[in-house]
């Protein structure tokens, strides 16, 4: 037997006990867990931006479109380098409950100035040269079990056909894997096929997805674009990638308060019920701990096998709550990442691991403190008194 | 003090302070213990024998006078050094045997070793042989609440001389037995004493129990009255 037996058989006393405490623990994780991996994916989400791009929307709000028309215009600014565009497509797979993350982009363009994406080479020419090609992110691919070369049926809630339909039948060119920051659910259609078959609004984008030559000339770039368009019918608002990212997640930003407030809350609880119950139960045992000091154990050395067994305590209940959460993260990631990339970027990432662990550290620490003390100052002929 | 003295308390006085009072228990207290002595010590409640137990195992400190042990003065050592010192010189047994009743009999008797540097392995051996000595070797899995009180209380004792201590403290060690098992106890203590050369100070109320020992001590009114057995 070592100290660490002697911890354990402290434990064990109350083993009922015990195991509510690591449960209470483990709830506390278990929120920590899969609150901060959102948080994580909310504060990472700018990170995959990139500082040449620009987003050009319409100025009213970006469900507007623009007309297609500006292209070239925007193409003749001074300093811009490239230039895509974007069509939200607000498509599914055969039922509406299999969401797809869809646009209608151009394929060579936006390919090339989205080199994130991370797509083979040879797969990316595929779809640059398939007229029905369509590229999908990995998460997407094997969620439905899609491979290449295979035709699937994608439909559209928003857009209808010439011909009355609403399902564009594609083919898998290419299968992206994304960043870790990025995520690889979303799927592209291009945009020439959807555009010569929807029934309405022809001509016209969601967005111009600009790339500037240095980030030195955005300032001027965002000036020129807007003032082209400004008093048309349809006036534009440049910004970059980096500010369109940063004001989605200012709008997170409550969303974000509350995590920490829910977090803060599970784990302050925790420690005051852990806190609580040990330091009952360092008084339930005050004779036992007496015959220890009687037998020649140090107070400091009875006062270190308090806390090992808060910390003990603190270890098994995170590291369950850890484990839990981890196993909800990647099978939430699987089952929700078709319904939005930010779920589909949800992971159990470092930044989630080693805070954890420091808040385990501190926890059991924390609530082992005062019973430590407690069982340091027990005076052996008062306890034998009370025996 | 004399050659063979393993304990000598000179002029040992004990007040404590209760409610603003200061309450005596002792004013003048001369002893000594020579090694391999056996004293059983009887006195009215309130006389001080537990305290004077405390004190000699390092439990409590005189409010003046010396105690020594083994020619070395205890009463000024710190808090950690009288742990140590108990640890390495003192086997204790109480009335209700004060065994962890999470533990086995086996990990109950260990517990001092784990204040040594023995190995696990030496450790799992002199547990071995104490229990040996006490008759308990096939209980050693067993757990306090599985034991006897008399089997509970033979644990205790193996514990208490499981690190080869040279002092054995026992307050009231049949206090909680029925006579027959108190018996086997006190022919225990009597074995540890003769065979093993332990020295023992037995706290006693019971002078059926206190003939087992060398010699007895009468504490009264803060003065020893000694008789032989």
């Amino acid at each position: 037997m070592t100290d660490f037996g002697l911890i354990l058989s402290g434990l064990g006393r109350k083993s009922f006990r015990t195991a509510l405490l690591a449960f209470a623990i483990f709830i506390a994780f278990l929120i920590y867990t899969v609150l901060g991996a959102f948080r994580v994916s909310l504060e990472t989400a700018g990170d995959a931006s990139s500082e040449t791009r620009l987003a050009v929307s319409n100025r009213i709000n970006f469900t507007e479109p623009l007309p297609l028309a500006y292209l070239n215009r925007i193409q003749q600014v001074e300093g811009v380098k490239d230039v895509s565009y974007s069509m939200w497509f607000g498509g599914f797979f055969q039922e509406e409950r299999n969401f797809l993350l869809a646009f209608a982009v151009e394929p060579d363009s936006y390919t090339r100035i989205y080199r994130d994406l991370n797509i083979p080479e040879d797969q990316r020419q595929a779809f640059v040269n398939s007229r029905d090609g369509l590229l999908v992110g990995r998460q997407t691919a094997e969620r439905f079990g899609w491979t290449l070369g295979q035709q699937i049926p994608i439909s559209s809630n928003i857009w209808r056909r010439r011909d009355g339909s609403n399902t564009w039948p594609v083919v898998i060119r290419a299968i992206y894997d994304g960043s870790d920051t990025q995520g690889a659910v979303a799927v592209y259609i291009n945009y020439e096929y959807f555009d010569e078959a929807r029934a309405f609004a022809n001509d016209t984008v969601g967005n111009f997805n600009v790339q500037t030559v240095s980030p030195d000339v955005n300032d001027a770039v965002i000036r020129a674009i807007d003032s082209q368009f400004s008093n048309s019918r349809a006036e534009t608002e440049t910004v970059t990638e980096a500010a369109f990212q940063a004001a989605f997640i200012d709008q997170q930003g409550n969303l974000g308060l509350i995590i920490l407030g829910v977090t803060g809350a599970a784990f302050s609880t925790v420690l005051l019920i852990v806190g609580n119950a040990m330091v009952g139960a360092v008084r339930e045992r005050t004779g036992e701990i007496a015959v220890m000091k009687t037998l020649g154990f140090s107070s400091g050395r009875i006062g270190r096998i308090v806390v090992g067994e808060t910390l003990l305590l603190s270890f098994i209940g995170g590291g369950l709550g850890l484990l839990i959460g981890w196993i909800l993260l990647t099978g939430g990631r699987e089952l929700l990442g078709g319904f939005s990339p930010f779920f589909g970027t949800l992971r159990f990432s470092p930044a989630v691991l080693w805070p954890a662990l420091g808040f385990m550290l501190v926890l059991g620490g924390v609530t082992g403190l005062v019973p430590a003390w407690n069982a340091m100052r027990v005076n052996v002929i008062t306890a034998f008194r009370r025996i | 003090m004399s050659e063979q003295a393993l304990i000598e308390l000179t002029n040992v006085a004990k007040t404590y302070r209760r409610g603003g009072e200061t309450l005596s228990i002792f004013s003048d207290l001369n002893l000594t213990i020579p090694a391999g002595d056996f004293v059983a010590v009887m006195g009215p409640s309130g006389s001080g024998k537990t305290t004077l137990l405390n004190m000699l195992g390092g439990l409590d400190r005189p409010s003046s006078g010396t105690i020594m042990f083994d020619g070395a003065p205890i009463e000024r050592l710190s808090e950690n050094q009288l742990s140590a010192w108990r640890a390495a010189n003192v086997g204790f047994i109480f009335q209700f045997y004060n065994l962890m009743p999470t533990m086995s009999a086996a990990r109950n008797v260990e517990l001092p070793l784990l204040l040594t540097s023995l190995s696990g392995r030496d450790r799992r051996e002199r547990v071995r042989t104490a229990l040996e000595i006490v008759g308990l070797a096939d209980r050693m899995g067993h757990r306090p609440k599985e034991l006897s009180g008399g089997q509970q209380q033979r644990v205790a004792i193996a514990r208490a001389i499981v690190a080869d201590p040279k002092l054995i403290l026992a307050d009231e060690p049949t206090g909680d037995l029925d006579r027959v098992t108190a018996q086997e106890i006190l022919e225990m203590l009597q074995l540890l004493n003769r065979e093993l050369g332990k020295t023992i100070v037995m706290v006693t109320h019971d002078p059926a129990a206190a003939k087992y020992a060398k010699r007895e001590l009468h504490l009264d009114k803060g003065t020893f009255e000694e008789r032989l057995t």
